[in-house]
């Protein structure tokens, strides 16, 4: 077993069940690491979703052992748990933006959690907003954006605060090829900044977009590991190496 | 596309998150909802039992202090000038005793007015025989023991007399008013729990209605504090608000009540006015719901969000 040094995520045979039901994941053991980039396929129900749910500390597992950033997040006190999310930029596949809040406000919100002065956030909001192309649409609510424009919001604010690993759950189901692929070359961009990038997705073509990435396919709960980087040598890919 | 203009800025490690911008976070009734009138209610009737219980405990005190040194000599000779002889003998001796601050035989024409409402103005001392009365004031408190020395010096030279402490007649009107009271105390706490209830429910409502927005800010790094403030701060407003309009709406009946019984103009009335310790613990009453409010919703948010991982 590794979890020691260097890994962002660590999972070791975790399993997850809800309730008394089936195990929707079973034996999963990987290690995500840092500035890599990762995509996490399988088909509907393949537990995608609930394995992204484990790591961005929605879900605790029914067993196993998961370190995030060298810390056992299982045995953790609930009140070091808000400092870890925080190192995290989650993209939810219904977006969960807040309704009532302008676009503006909904990609403010993790700076406003993390107490950060409304002087010093205007900018960086503002810049984030042109930069996922909707500086015009700052003032609008969710209600009035299209799907896309919801998904690019969504995708701004998980980012906003410059997170150490990006979470993102299906985020070209709402959006045409096009768009589709300026936002891989945003969590591209987003990579070469040293951010761990992890895609959860059944599109297969949008595998071959991202050259150095590494693929995990789940199947029944399962993890396979394709790209063999995941636990066994290379212990470090090539990329992350590079980046050290 | 260009490099992601990200910030640093969220990684200050500050843990506060206040402002109107946090407040958008969750919508607020404020005067459309019930929660400021339900509490302007409560507050309103916990002020008046307050109140009433005060005034209560003032009157009893007030009446205690002055019967506690008080006793009264009747002289029960149906012989009218036995009678007045023994009165006599009786105010004299008593002004002779060191015990006895003050002593008044009251005088027939003020029994008289007394007794009018029941005999009407046609008595006749013969046919409706009335006791001698001797209003007296001791140095001490009307004891048993006080009662007992005023019975042996007054034995030879007024074997008719009969001598009471003035506070035993009162006896069972004190313990009326301890319990009433008491009524007042358990009032004040029946309302201080259900408003609670009221907050707490309000609370949950809340909680309900925005379980979205705080599953998201719980999400994005939001600590258990940070969205109990949210609910909290809402609290403080409506319970400000209810706090006040509740004070005043208490005040106006208290004072209401007051002039009415002032009107009677009656002494032992006179004393169950309030003083300002009273008042300041009356005006505490808002205060203290505000806290309560704040307390419990804080309270119920932090046990709902704590379901949370």
């Amino acid at each position: 077993m590794s979890g020691g040094d260097g890994e962002v995520a660590f999972f070791d045979n975790v399993g997850l069940r809800y309730g008394t039901g089936k195990e929707i994941l079973t034996d999963v053991s990987f290690s995500l690491w840092p500035g890599s980039f990762y995509f996490l396929t399988g088909a509907s129900g393949a537990g995608k979703t609930s394995l992204l749910k484990l790591l961005y500390l929605a879900q605790r597992p029914s067993r196993g052992i998961i370190r995030m950033f060298g810390s056992d997040v299982i045995t953790m006190p609930r009140s070091r748990l808000p400092g870890f999310r925080r190192r995290l930029g989650v993209v939810f596949q219904d977006f969960r933006l807040v309704d009532h809040l302008s676009a503006f406000d909904n990609v403010a919100l993790p700076l406003r959690i993390a107490g950060v002065d409304e002087s010093e956030l205007v900018q960086p909001v503002s810049d984030m907003l042109e930069w996922v192309g909707l500086a015009h649409r700052s003032e609008a609510r969710p209600e009035t954006l299209s799907g896309g424009e919801k998904q690019r919001v969504a995708i701004a604010r998980a980012v906003i605060g410059r997170p150490d690993i990006l979470l993102a759950d299906e985020p070209t189901g709402n959006v045409d090829p096009d768009m589709a692929l300026k936002l891989m070359r945003l969590f591209e961009s987003l990579n070469r900044l040293g951010t761990t990038v992890i895609v959860a997705t059944h599109d297969v073509h949008l595998l071959q977009n991202v050259r150095s990435s590494m693929i995990m396919r789940l199947d029944k709960g399962r993890l396979a590991d394709p790209t063999g980087a995941l636990r066994y040598p290379p212990r470090k890919p090539a990329s992350s190496e590079g980046q050290q | 596309m260009s490099q992601p203009p990200l910030s640093d800025a969220a990684r200050a490690g500050q843990s506060t998150f206040d402002g109107d911008k946090a407040r958008a976070l969750i919508p607020q009734a404020r005067l459309a909802g019930p929660m400021p009138w339900v509490l302007a209610i409560m507050v309103a009737l916990t002020v008046l039992a307050a109140g009433a219980g005060l005034s209560l405990g003032n009157l009893a005190g007030g009446a205690r202090s002055e019967l506690s040194g008080g006793a009264t000599v009747q002289i029960l000779d149906a012989d009218p000038t036995t009678r007045a002889q023994q009165a006599n003998a009786a105010q004299e001796a008593l002004q002779s005793m060191d015990m006895v601050a003050q002593s008044r035989l009251v005088p027939q024409e003020e029994l008289d007015a007394l007794l009018e409402p029941w005999l009407g103005t046609a008595g006749d001392a013969e046919t409706v025989p009335v006791p001698a009365l001797i209003d007296v004031r001791l140095g001490g408190r009307a004891t048993p023991e006080a009662m007992e020395r005023l019975r042996d010096r007054l034995a030879d030279v007024a074997p008719d007399a009969r001598i009471d402490a003035q506070s035993s007649w009162l006896q069972p009107v004190f313990s009326a008013l301890r319990s009433l009271q008491y009524l007042a105390l358990a009032l004040v706490l029946l309302l201080a729990v259900t408003s609670a209830a009221a907050v707490f429910l309000a609370a949950r409502s809340a909680l309900g209605n925005n379980r979205e927005t705080i599953a998201i800010v719980h999400l994005l790094g939001g600590t258990d504090g940070q969205i109990a403030q949210l609910f909290q701060r809402a609290v403080l407003f409506d319970s400000i608000l209810g706090g006040a309009v509740g004070l005043v709406l208490g005040l106006a009946a208290i004072l209401g009540l007051g002039y009415q019984f002032a009107a009677l103009d009656s002494g032992m009335i006179a004393s169950a006015g309030l003083d300002w310790v009273d008042w300041i613990l009356i005006a505490l009453i808002p205060i203290l719901g505000v806290v309560l409010a704040v307390a419990t919703a804080r309270f119920t948010v932090l046990a709902a969000v704590r379901k949370m991982l």
